[in-house]
């Protein structure tokens, strides 16, 4: 054992650094789509076309500013800014148009109505992005890399994927923890998370609390997307591959925990990067292994609470 | 492998032919309103970078063909069908096509996968298909069909040219790695490509093999790896949106210093990437239509192509576009090649496919022949990536063309088994410096 | 409703059967649509139970590589439809004594993972089973008989409606059952189930493993039909057309997914027919429609249109 650490100490570094940054985009759309699902109960399969659009968006965005004299050091703000647009745009069409006709239904009914929706806003992208791959990197090259030592040799990574990423995720987790603790919007969230029949017992405006929360998780998808696209190239069907990894950091956080969210975005970002070293084959899966092992431990999620037995 | 057709086989499909009711060959045929054909590509998903250029390339060759009087006087009609929903709903519509909209011909389609499911319908529907991109080589080793013909170059060519032009320019590399996509091509093409390479280099040493998932946004793990290793070759056969991720991520962390990448399909990648692309790797295409080709056979031909398509849809034209326009100048070539044998009248189905057994037809780069087994003789043309003026992305210079016939497994032999009797002398024979 | 529903059958049946004949090539899709129904009965059973399995591609899929891998050495269609049964049904035992454990999105999300380990292992395993070039399944004898290819896709359509039949029968029986009440007890007080000493779990693993299997025998017919097997089958888009076709039909009655079947892969047909690249979006609207002006879905609106005549 102590042996392989000293053969292989160096790599597991590498597989921490590069954990991280993928850690950080997994956190960033999971966390909207668990709190979407915390407060609404709903699975959200559009959250992976809220994310695709985010992208497209803040490339199309970026592009377009940039050719009209955007300093580069603003393409980072532009990111965060047009995600926010994406997300105060199509989050209250979709929550007045669409799912508050659905509250009422079963849960498969409001699943399916988010499907539909992904597969109609799948086309939608297609009408409006074409299919050739889009990227905009100002944001990537602006930044610049920073050469990191391994052993005699150095390894060059690039300062967004190793400080920006894992940055913004953080100040996302603190930002968002300290808004649902410290604010009355968000112990109102909490309450609706945790008992929404109490909570509107008591006079809380459900209608409201679904509409801010599913704006923000909105933000918070096309959030994702925009940090993604200044490393990765657009393409149809990035949504899909994105929203069902989501699907697993929510089941195995527990129900509308950012904290558990941060934790199982952790765990997976870090499980696959040290499996792209050690056994490449296995990458693929290991989300659903720290899915099932976790939830064999801990059925409620890693921070879910039991809910009381209704009799 | 026996011969491509026995006698019996030829009697037992002329028996058929009599027995079977509709549809069949050897009833008269009358020449029809219009030439009808099927096309099947990816109209959604990651690889319709590749199929809705080829669609637009097929819509716009019809316009062409018909307005220059169609094939053999018929004015051609394209329907098209999305290849992305899935084997089940592909071979319905495949059905649908022959037997509800009595297409004439099928041209299908990019997957391997969708190319492998459908290719026996043309046997049990007995109607002439033309495989227009798929680069499967299971299709025509591994059976025999009698409707079935492939109008470009398929996986080994593909991979054999690239891997020969290496062996060229870096013959002392010792380390490899490969990153591929985790899908058939991606682990096709590395077989392939380890199988030639084993005997024509014996020992150089693998470091890396990487297959992360099919429509992966981010390498930065890989490429992480890939810097550690500092292999002298990285291979990737990857395309599209990944192809562009991957090398975006790696040369802004100067991978591209530490060791020369290999990208048999780059070509289509090139466009998008514009300058970001670095000089002085090996880049394919799948065939040999760069758009900076220096001698092609027929200029004007070629350059009425790329600038057409220019000029209509605002885009530089990639591989697809060239396997389309392939696929349709081989079906005016061999339809019409069929009527002139009868004598002006309308060939029935098997007389139709019987025509492109054997049929060599012009493109604006070369010529392209059809084996007796349906496969196309494609050459392929590779070399380094580099910038001119010409083009606002990166193109080839140095430039090796490996004729079709000389890089493709002969008629009856498996690839691998073939490229297992690769010896290390073929790498100075094959291929020809050009420009 | 529930006593003209075998009446109901018959004449969809006939309709099928008439359509089959005049067109050959709907004798295709129309096969795949009752093999299709067939899982999406399993898919009705677990939401009787309240439970939506988002990973039911997953037998599907089972079934048809099950047919696949054995059609070579066992080359009979009544051998493999019994070892895909039996198959999907003891892999349904294995997961479901997992997955029952638990309720609502985990169950759902467990069942996605599942689906989508299998998928991985299915372009993992590329020498075994090609990747996603896929598997070609040659037309097989039946009952020992060699048929050529027109006889045997009239057989192949012919057991698919008379499985459709013999199971949706069966399945109306068990849901009459006190083990098919029970079900709908764990969808609205489990706890209550419990008291009344009825174990909950039980009964839900005894759904799970009939679901399992009903999808390894439409994954079956799908394989023997399209004769080409790909992991594309075990994809969770895959999974969420069965909740689609579900739903669209009708959790009503056990005819609900044969009319949802049918009317999915026509309305796909032609939409695809007519705008190539659009289909998905047209999809999404028909289900977006059906839910929110038919509550109930196909089978709700004939109910409907039943109950105005009579009246």
């Amino acid at each position: 054992m102590a042996e392989w650490f000293q053969d292989n100490g160096l790599l597991l570094g590498l597989a921490l650094l590069d954990g991280l940054s993928s850690a950080g985009l997994i956190f960033l759309v999971a966390v909207g789509l668990n709190l979407v699902f915390g407060v609404l109960r709903i699975i959200n399969v559009a959250h992976g076309s809220l994310y695709a659009i985010g992208a497209y968006s803040a490339a199309s965005i970026g592009i377009f500013l940039s050719g009209r004299g955007l300093p580069d050091w603003a393409s980072i703000p532009t990111l965060i800014l047009s995600a926010a647009l994406v997300g105060a745009i199509l989050g209250p069409i979709i929550e007045r148009l669409l799912l508050r006709r659905i509250y009422a239904q079963e849960e498969v009914v409001q699943l399916l109505v988010t499907f539909a929706l992904f597969m109609i806003l799948e086309d939608v992208q297609k009408l409006l992005w074409g299919v050739q791959p889009i990227h905009h990197d100002t944001a990537m090259r602006w930044l610049g890399t920073i050469d990191v030592p391994f052993g005699a040799d150095f390894i060059p990574f690039t300062n967004y994927q190793l400080f920006v990423l894992p940055g913004i995720a953080i100040v996302t987790l603190v930002g968002l923890a300290w808004f649902l603790r410290r604010t009355l919007t968000g112990r109102v969230i909490v309450a609706v998370t945790t008992d929404r029949e109490a909570a509107t017992a008591m006079g809380i405006d459900a209608a409201k609390v679904f509409l801010l929360t599913f704006t923000f998780g909105a933000m918070l998808a096309a959030l994702g997307g925009a940090l993604s696209s200044p490393t990765a190239a657009l393409v149809p069907g990035i949504g899909a591959q994105t929203i069902v990894l989501s699907f697993a950091v929510v089941a195995t956080a527990g129900l509308g925990q950012i904290e558990g969210a941060a934790l199982t975005s952790l765990m997976m970002g870090l499980g696959r990067s040290i499996a792209v070293y050690f056994e490449p084959e296995l990458e693929v899966v290991v989300p659903y292994i720290i899915m099932v092992l976790v939830l064999l431990v801990r059925p409620q999620g890693l921070f879910g609470v039991i809910e009381t037995r209704r009799v | 492998m026996t011969a491509p057709f026995s006698r019996r086989d030829a009697l037992a499909a002329g028996f058929g032919a009599v027995l079977l009711p509709s549809t069949l060959s050897a009833q008269p045929a009358q020449k029809p309103a219009e030439f009808k054909i099927g096309v099947t590509t990816f109209l959604s998903g990651p690889a319709s970078v590749f199929g809705v250029p080829s669609r637009k390339a097929c819509e716009m060759l019809v316009d062409q063909i018909n307005a220059s009087g169609g094939i053999a006087g018929v004015p051609i009609r394209a329907s098209f069908v999305d290849e992305a929903p899935g084997t089940d709903h592909l071979v319905g519509e495949f059905r649908r096509l022959v037997q509800s909209e009595g297409v004439h011909a099928m041209f299908q389609s990019i997957s391997s996968g969708s190319c492998l499911a459908c290719t026996p319908l043309s046997a049990e529907l007995q109607k002439l298909t033309i495989l227009w991109d798929c680069g499967t080589q299971r299709i025509f080793e591994e059976n025999r069909w009698q409707y079935a013909f492939r109008t470009q170059g398929y996986g080994t060519p593909e991979v054999l040219a690239p891997l020969l032009y290496l062996l060229k320019h870096k013959p002392d590399f010792r380390t490899i790695a490969v990153i591929n996509q985790d899908y058939a091509w991606g682990r096709d093409s590395w077989e392939l490509w380890k199988t030639g390479m084993d005997a024509m280099k014996p020992g150089v040493r693998v470091v890396a093999e990487m297959f992360p998932r099919f429509g992966s946004t981010d390498f930065s793990t890989e490429i992480t790896r890939l810097l550690a290793l500092r292999p002298d070759v990285i291979l990737s056969t990857s395309w599209g949106g990944e192809l562009v991720t991957f090398i975006r991520q790696a040369a802004e962390r100067r991978l591209h210093e530490r060791s020369l990448m290999v990208l048999p399909v780059a070509e289509a990648s090139m466009p998008t990437l514009g300058r970001s692309m670095p000089e002085g790797h090996i880049i394919g295409t799948r065939g040999d239509h760069w758009n900076n080709h220096p001698s092609p056979a027929n200029p004007a031909l070629f350059n009425g192509l790329v600038n057409s398509y220019r000029q209509r849809f605002n885009e530089w034209p990639i591989y697809p576009v060239h396997h389309m326009a392939q696929a349709m100048w081989a079906l005016k070539a061999g339809v019409e090649k069929a009527v002139a044998a009868k004598g002006g009248g309308w060939p029935s189905d098997l007389e139709m496919a019987n025509a492109f057994r054997g049929l060599s037809f012009p493109t604006p780069t070369s010529t392209i022949t059809l084996r007796e087994d349906g496969q196309g003789l494609e050459d392929q043309i590779v070399g380094l990536s580099s910038f001119n003026d010409r083009f606002p992305f990166a193109v080839p210079k140095d430039m090796i063309q490996f004729p079709g016939e000389q890089v493709s497994a002969p008629v009856g032999q498996k690839s691998t088994d073939w490229l297992k009797t690769l010896k290390p002398d073929f790498i100075a024979s094959a291929g020809a410096r050009i420009g | 409703m529930r006593k003209i529903e075998p009446f109901l059958a018959l004449l969809l049946a006939a309709a099928m059967i008439t359509a089959a004949v005049t067109a050959p090539w709907l004798r295709f899709v129309l096969t795949i649509a009752l093999a299709k129904g067939i899982a999406v009965i399993g898919i009705l059973l677990l939401l009787r139970a309240g439970q939506v399995s988002f990973g039911h591609a997953l037998y599907i899929a089972f079934g048809a590589y099950t047919v696949a891998f054995l059609a070579p050495r066992y080359g009979d269609a009544v051998v493999l439809l019994l070892l895909a049964a039996v198959g999907a049904g003891l892999l349904g035992l294995v997961i479901g004594l997992f997955v029952t454990r638990y309720r609502q999105i985990f169950f759902g999300m467990l069942n996605l993972a599942m689906s989508m380990v299998f998928y991985s292992l299915l372009e993992k395993l590329y020498h075994y089973t090609k990747g996603s070039d896929g598997i070609r399944v040659e037309i097989m004898p039946i009952a020992g008989q060699t048929l050529d290819r027109v006889a045997y896709e009239w057989w192949i359509f012919g057991i698919a409606m008379g499985l459709a039949f013999v199971l949706g029968f069966l399945i109306r029986l068990y849901l009459s059952s006190p083990m098919g009440e029970a079900l709908a007890g764990i969808k609205t007080r489990e706890t209550r189930l419990e008291f009344m000493g009825v174990p909950a779990r039980g009964v839900l693993l005894a759904a799970y493993v009939m679901s399992a299997m009903l999808g390894g025998i439409g994954g079956a017919i799908i394989a023997m039909t399209s004769r080409h097997v790909t992991p594309l089958l075990s994809y969770w888009t895959s999974s969420g057309e069965l909740v689609f076709i579900a739903i669209l039909g009708g959790a009503g009655g056990v005819l609900g997914p044969f009319l949802g079947a049918a009317a999915y892969e026509l309305v796909r047909i032609y939409a695809a027919a007519s705008f190539a690249d659009a289909w998905q979006m047209i999809l999404g609207a028909v289900l977006l429609l059906v839910i929110l002006f038919a509550p109930g879905g196909l089978w709700g609106m004939a109910a409907r249109v039943m109950k105005g005549r009579a009246q």
